[in-house]
């Protein structure tokens, strides 16, 4: 197996399910993939089980969720038997997530410089002056030109697309081998996005760093990802190379293909997504 | 970039502290405002309760010259506003006029009694912070656990409990029955007197003076109110707190928190903590307040020489100069405290400065 593709998660069977009052609900159901140092989008309509899919990889689920799996393995670990401790010390160092809104994603009573740094003083037992230190570089890397006066700044007081670079910032310092990353632009403006990915495709290519991007959105996906994986109400129905989503032949990746707006082909009418009962039990 | 991340930030910071300007100026309106209307009220009740005041001062046995005279000097011939105005300045010099009980200028009254109430609620308050605050957050990290439960028993008995019959119970079987605790007052008789001023906190004065029996005294003889009024107030505290976690507890951060790494403990202590002090801030000064003109009750249940006992007998008697005294101290201590939380949590929450 070459290097690029030799898998750092891999992940059989894993099912996720919430007890609730009108029975059990299955958010993910069976779910077998494997990702190398390579970036795999999972893309699916809301409510497909995506972010409960990267919440799981990382033991994050609500308390109320349970998680059965045959296998998962990060490198040398195996994520269903490792201790509470041992996750911790896997999160924000070996494998972190980094989540849609910075809005809400960052606490909103502590400096961002503050919050980057506390990744650092975590996991690498660095004294408060050596965390700042890292702190004001990692926050250069995503170019952020005036790193000492952001450092200082409370969430509230940056933009949307800074407090995403801030949120990459706190989740790569510790250069982690795998990121999580659920829907990390959808609540940027179109203007910014673009911006925020480059800055995480260079970071991630540079580290070779092995990505898990959660999307709704295909052409962002087919453009970003080297792999896509397309869910549908908790099971993966397809699994295939972005340059090759073209030619997919799942009806249901087909439907989401021509459900989609194109300058080249432009369409009077976009088609409406169609499902079928039958693919979700597949 | 830099200039235009600049330039996009200043004038906000600039609009920022124009804002927060405007929010503290505005709190000050709101606080004279307040005042004022306390002011008239104390000053329209006191003109218009049945009780005579001449009478009240010189008897009804007096004959009508008397009568007349004491009601010019009194100044009650005089038009309202000009009896307000008289009466804004002699509040403003802290003269609230004679008790006609204890002969005493009203405001010396009111330095003898309101430190023994401000000692009995700010130590209930602090027992009721101290055990509250982290009862409520612990019973929120284990949401569902029997340490929950056994919190929200605890508070809701201390919520449903009446603070007279549980004074009563203590005094009956601590005091009566056991001989453990002293059933009334400050002090014992005999270290009455032993320590006197600056700050008519026995507890710290006697402290000051090195006075160590008096202090084991005091407290012995505070513990059983100060315990019984803490009590109501942890209950009410940890109910509290307990919802501000589980908000904080539910909120996007803290999962960014639990994703890098973090334990539980940094992550309540830490994380959510820092969020809720404003709103704990907020409760802590409503207990505090509530507790110091809700201390009647245990006031004459432990015969507490404090402002609660003062303000019952005077409403006894129909001692309308000790009366709105009290009441208006009492207003002014609680807009007092207001004005200090609500400074303190623009300086805790960057987001309002
Ligand atoms: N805390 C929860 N309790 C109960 N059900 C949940 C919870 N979180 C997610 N689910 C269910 O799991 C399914 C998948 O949700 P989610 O993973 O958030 O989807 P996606 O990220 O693809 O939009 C949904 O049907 C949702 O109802
Ligand atoms: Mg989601």
């Amino acid at each position: 197996m070459p290097e690029q593709t030799k898998p750092i998660l891999s992940v059989k069977n894993m099912s996720v399910q919430f007890p609730s009052l009108s029975g059990v609900v299955s958010a993910v159901r069976n779910l077998s993939f494997e990702v190398g140092r390579e970036k795999v989008g999972i893309i699916g309509e809301s409510g497909s089980g995506k972010s409960t899919t990267g919440r799981a990889i990382m033991r994050l689920q609500p308390a109320t969720a349970r998680v059965v799996a045959d296998e998962m393995r990060f490198e040398d670990v195996d994520l269903l038997t490792a201790s509470e401790a041992e996750m911790r010390a896997i999160r924000g160092s070996r494998i972190s997530m980094i989540l849609q809104d910075p809005k809400y994603s960052l606490n909103p009573v502590m400096t961002v410089g503050e919050q980057i740094a506390e990744t650092v003083i975590l996991h690498e037992r660095l004294g408060r002056k050596a965390a700042r230190e890292r702190t004001l570089a990692m926050l250069e890397r995503v170019n952020i030109r005036d790193p000492q006066r952001v450092f200082n700044l409370y969430p509230h007081e940056v933009s949307g697309g800074m407090g995403q670079r801030i949120m990459i910032s706190m989740m790569l310092i510790s250069s982690p081998s795998l990121i999580i990353a659920d829907e990390p632009t959808s609540a940027l403006d179109v203007t910014v996005r673009q911006q925020v990915l480059s800055i995480l495709d260079d970071l991630i290519s540079e580290r070779n760093i092995g990505l898990i991007f959660i999307s709704h959105d295909l052409n962002l996906v087919k453009s970003f990802c080297d792999r896509v994986i397309i869910m549908y109400a908790g099971r993966i129905v397809e699994t295939i190379d972005a340059s090759k989503l073209d030619q997919a032949t799942h009806p249901y990746t087909r439907g989401l293909l021509e459900a989609l707006p194109s300058l080249d082909h432009p369409r009077d009418r976009l088609e409406v997504l169609k499902r079928q009962a039958s693919w979700a039990e597949a | 970039m830099s200039i235009s991340q600049t330039s996009a930030i200043a004038p906000g910071r600039a609009k920022a502290a124009l804002g927060a300007l405007r929010k503290v100026a505005a709190s000050f309106a709101v606080i004279l405002t307040t005042l004022l209307g306390l002011l008239v009220i104390t000053f329209v009740v006191g003109r218009m309760v049945p009780a005579d005041p001449v009478i009240a001062v010189i008897g009804d046995q007096a004959d009508h010259e008397t009568y007349e005279r004491v009601y010019k000097e009194m100044g009650l011939d005089q038009p309202l506003y000009v009896q307000f105005a008289t009466y804004l300045g002699n509040v403003a010099h802290l003269d609230f006029g004679q008790s006609h009980v204890t002969k005493n200028a009203v405001s010396s009254d009111l330095a003898r009694v309101f430190p023994a109430t401000l000692e009995l609620a700010t130590l209930a308050t602090l027992i009721g912070a101290g055990f509250g605050i982290p009862l409520g957050i612990i019973s929120a990290v284990r949401k569902g656990t029997w340490v929950d439960h056994l919190a929200r028993i605890v508070g809701l008995l201390g919520h449903s409990t009446p603070i007279f019959w549980l004074g009563t119970i203590v005094i009956l079987v601590f005091y009566a029955k056991f001989g453990l605790i002293p059933g009334s007052g400050r002090l014992d008789v005999y270290n009455e007197g032993l320590v006197d001023g600056p700050t008519h906190s026995i507890l710290v004065d006697a402290v000051l003076a090195g006075e160590w029996e008096v202090f084991g005294d005091a407290l012995l003889h505070v513990a059983a109110p100060a315990l019984i009024l803490g009590y109501a107030a942890m209950a009410y505290l940890s109910r509290m707190s307990r919802s501000f976690m589980l908000e904080q507890l539910r909120q996007e951060y803290v999962l960014t928190a639990k994703a890098k790494g973090l334990g539980q403990r940094a992550i309540v202590w830490r994380h959510a903590f820092r969020n809720i002090r404003v709103q704990l801030l907020t409760i802590v000064a409503l207990a505090y307040c509530g507790l110091l003109d809700g201390t009647v009750l245990i006031e004459t249940v432990f015969a507490w020489p404090g402002l609660g006992q003062y303000l019952t007998s005077a409403l006894f008697f129909a001692d309308m100069n000790a009366v709105l005294g009290s009441v208006l101290l009492i207003g002014i201590i609680s807009i007092a405290i207001n004005l200090l939380s609500d400074l303190t949590y623009r300086f805790l929450d960057p987001r309002t400065r």
